[in-house]
């Protein structure tokens, strides 16, 4: 779990993926080299302010240049919220993310549908299915780039609450290590909090983590 | 050496912010067909010249002050 100056929900996903079973540690910004890890978790919050364009600055992070390594070496990834605009400033994932077309800031559970159960972060859930998570952004428009492979998209929202193109709330990289969304699924692991549908997208890295663990001994 | 930058949203790129620009501007009685809101970015930099200072900025544009996939740039050297 890497925290950038300004990042947010850096607690409650390490919070969200201990409960979970994972053994979830903080990495701060300032490293140049990742610890031993299985998976990276880049958090929601407003990284360096949000200067310039989200997540355009935190790309020169040291630790972003770690994540994009670990990333290169086939490493998971998953990127929420704020996280997700770092992996598209970085060039891990593609397409960028605007300005909500209602210029207000969505603050709501949502349901979105799952696009694609084979990713190491959708293992735990099937296609088609719906899940709710809550969304609170107010740069969340997804654009895609012209090329983008419709393959890639992983999840998208029911009732499009900020105008991203097709309704993407979710995509991943071309080979499927590196995922964004931008609703968060680490505020939605417990019924008391209005959902636990989060669960099923934080357990399943949890289960990929483990499983190329116990591959690799 | 100064340079400005302007950078603003590919027109293919939906722009609410200058929709609601547009829509108050309207509201306040003028006549406004289309708005559309970028930004300025003032630098002073070191360079032998106009020319070589506008390629450096150019350079800054393509890698960190304009996303190309979203915005277009152009880059004034003012002296």
């Amino acid at each position: 779990m890497v925290t950038y100056p300004g990042s947010q929900d850096d607690r409650d996903a390490l919070w969200a993926l201990a409960a979970l079973d994972a053994e979830a540690v903080p990495v701060w910004h300032d490293e140049h080299e990742l610890p031993d890890l299985d998976a990276v978790v880049l958090p929601g919050g407003f990284s360096y302010g949000d200067y310039l364009r989200c997540g355009a600055i935190a790309r020169f992070s040291p630790v972003t240049a770690a994540v994009c390594e670990f990333a290169a070496a086939g490493g998971l990834v998953l990127g929420i919220c704020n996280g997700f605009q770092i992996l598209c400033e970085a060039g891990l994932l593609p397409g960028a993310l605007l300005r909500n077309e209602s210029l207000r800031f969505v603050c709501r559970d949502v349901p979105v549908m799952v696009g694609r159960d084979d990713l190491p972060f959708t293992g735990r859930c099937s296609a088609g299915q719906r899940l709710v998570l809550p969304v609170k952004h107010g740069d969340g428009r997804y654009v895609p780039p012209a090329d983008l492979d419709l393959a890639q998209v992983v999840l998208r929202y029911v009732d499009n609450p900020n105008g991203s193109v097709d309704g993407i709330a979710g995509i991943c990289n071309a080979v499927g290590n590196v995922m964004g969304l931008m609703p968060h699924p680490e505020h939605a692991v417990d019924p008391l909090l209005g959902s636990d549908d989060g669960a099923l997208l934080l357990a399943s890295l949890v289960d990929a983590a483990r499983d190329r663990v116990l591959a690799a001994i | 050496m100064r340079a400005t930058v302007l950078v603003r949203p590919k027109p293919t790129i939906l722009d609410p912010q200058g929709e609601a620009v547009g829509a108050a501007l309207v509201h306040l009685g003028f006549e406004v067909q289309d708005a559309r809101v970028g930004k300025v970015i003032d630098l002073e930099v070191e360079a032998a010249d106009a020319a070589a200072a506008k390629a450096e900025v150019e350079r800054m544009c393509e890698q960190l002050l304009a996303n190309p996939l979203i915005e277009s740039y152009e880059v004034e050297i003012v002296g």
